[in-house]
């Protein structure tokens, strides 16, 4: 019974956090792809744009959703809710950070930790094809008809190497569990630098994790390989068909599979919740240096206001900051809010990477794509396994 | 809640398997074999092998039938046509089908009545690590002889879609 509370309790939490995440996510997105440019991003919804999200959700939801005549109708409505499961579905193996005891009860920060964790999500990965096919296919139009296809024959080329990057630093650490392979990369070389799969020995795995990130992009359909999605080639791929809320299910699907690749590379690659560097050298002081700093520039700036309402808004949000960095500093609360911050500002940084080359880079053409993944991305995928391989066993 | 679970995806099992071959369009068809494919990976979680549940995922109702539902789309094929069955398969299908099904509950029920827990020879548990240790000290010439199978079967493909394109 208790098992089932606690259970229910953090589902709905994760739930509600992840869901503000893929809203926000959009926001941050289009406000870094404006600064990029140039442009001030939206700015009109509440200030800096921040509502902008809230009033994206009820635009959607509020719009007539148009079920053209020619598709077919069973498998055209069962696409978009099967990709966006199948990517929600992922998060329920994801470990945030180490454990939380609240009255009396101790429970992981994670929903499930699974023996065999990353199987699953890669295995929701390799289902989540279905979603994106089925919706070109079902819409009954040339256009997302190509658009599926593109997607299912990229998918499947870059879930090769991804899997074959995914493997080496579960050699290195010997287990699926998600949870496990974070505690196998604890501990420092020479006091400071830490033991991340991307810097340990025997092979350090940084070959892995840019391959790991390469196919990332393709496998969440991203520019520079959001060929599925090419408007100036598919009109817009495979949701061409699409209105209202089942095109939004597609779009929430794209950003919670970003969210989950770029957790599982903090996972396997980069620590997950451990520190860039050792307490002792006050990593736990990082997240109230941060804080502290946005506040003291807050209330600089409040007193050399811009415009008369910086006067009173500005310190106000510089005393909000300053409570926060108070609050990062309480004994009991710093082992539970240390991990969570380390692992949000590893994925936090690596989803910045995904949106900054969105800004930056143009996109592949179509055998270019192909050829990348299976000419160079694989070989070098199956050599970097091969040499990890050998160096651990001589090593062990 | 075993036993629900097992009847639960039991049933799934075998009503997609039926639905497999019921269905008029190959696209759901294939799906229905995904159905499958899925809750079958949940009867092995049930016997304690999520290694194997997690492979049956990935290999069979990803990969494989990714590469069928392509193949569909691609060809775009369209739906069987109907046609008259014969008056054997009219007069005997039922009966034959029921014949059959009870010989199969006959055996089934006087084969296993007593057994208990499915063996595998001396093989243990279905952990990623069981499972590798298996196939790389008992089992290693039946995995390799495999592997070499699937390089001579694309090997195969290779050279057939080479006479093709010259």
């Amino acid at each position: 019974m208790e098992f089932i509370v606690i259970t229910l309790i953090k589902t709905a939490i994760i739930a509600f956090v992840l869901l503000t995440t893929l809203a926000y996510l959009q926001w941050v997105e289009r406000k870094v792809i404006a600064h990029v440019q140039v442009r001030m991003g939206p700015s009109r919804v509440g200030p800096h744009g921040l509502l902008q999200p809230l009033a994206d959700v009820i635009k959607l939801i509020t719009k007539e959703g148009v079920l053209p005549p020619h598709v077919n109708k069973f498998f055209y409505l069962l696409a978009p809710f099967f990709a966006v499961f199948m990517a929600l579905l992922s998060i329920s193996v994801i470990p945030f950070g180490t454990s939380i005891t609240l009255f009396g009860h101790t429970t992981a920060m994670q929903m499930t930790d699974l023996n065999v964790g990353i199987l699953v999500i890669l295995a929701n990965s390799s289902m989540g094809v279905y979603g994106i096919a089925l919706g070109g296919w079902a819409s009954n139009n040339k256009y997302s008809l190509l658009g599926g296809l593109r997607s299912s024959a990229q998918m499947i080329s870059y879930e090769l190497p991804l899997s074959l990057a995914v493997a080496s630093p579960l050699l290195m650490a010997g287990t699926l569990s998600l949870r496990e392979i974070v505690n196998s990369q604890a501990g420092y070389y020479l006091g400071f630098i830490p033991k991340w799969a991307i810097f340990a020995m025997p092979f350090p795995q940084i070959f892995a994790f840019l391959i790991f990130m390469v196919s990332a992009f393709a496998e969440t359909n991203r520019i520079p390989f959001d060929l599925p999605e090419a408007e100036n080639e598919l009109v817009a791929g495979f949701h061409v068909e699409y209105s209202s809320m089942k095109f939004a299910a597609f779009f929430m699907a794209e950003y919670a599979n970003m969210v989950t690749v770029c957790s599982v590379a903090t996972l396997l690659f980069l620590g997950g919740w451990l520190p860039l560097w050792p307490e002792a050298y006050g990593s736990n002081f990082v997240c109230s240096a941060i804080l502290f700093v946005a506040g003291a520039i807050c209330v600089y700036h409040g007193l050399n206001p811009a415009r008369p309402f910086d006067r009173i808004t500005l310190p106000f949000f510089g005393v909000v900051f300053f409570g926060l960095a108070a609050v990062m500093l309480v004994p009991f609360l710093v082992p539970v809010l240390m991990p969570l911050f380390w692992f949000l500002a590893k994925t936090g940084f690596l989803l910045f990477v995904f949106i900054w080359i969105r800004a930056t880079l143009p996109r592949f053409r179509y055998d270019q794509l192909m050829g990348f993944a299976w000419k160079f991305l694989f070989p070098v995928a199956l050599l970097n396994l091969l040499v990890t391989g050998l160096l651990v066993a001589l090593v062990s | 809640m075993d036993h629900l679970f097992f009847f639960l995806f039991g049933f799934i099992a075998v009503v997609c398997a039926i639905n497999v071959v019921l269905q008029k369009h190959p696209i759901s068809s294939a799906l229905s074999l995904i159905g499958v494919m899925g809750s079958i990976a949940v009867l092995y979680l049930q016997l304690g092998a999520p290694f194997i549940a997690m492979a049956q995922i990935i290999v069979y109702a990803g990969a494989v039938m990714v590469l069928f539902i392509f193949v569909i789309m691609l060809l775009n094929a369209g739906s069987e046509e109907q046609r008259g069955r014969s008056w054997t398969a009219q007069l005997l299908g039922i009966p034959a089908l029921l014949a059959f099904l009870g010989l199969v509950a006959y055996y089934l029920q006087r084969w296993f009545s007593d057994a208990g827990v499915v063996k595998f020879d001396n093989f243990q548990g279905g952990t990623a690590q069981a499972v590798g240790y298996a196939l790389f000290t008992d089992y290693l010439l039946p995995f390799e002889v495999t592997s070499v199978l699937i390089l001579v079967a694309i090997l195969g493909a290779i050279v057939l879609a080479r006479k093709e394109l010259d």
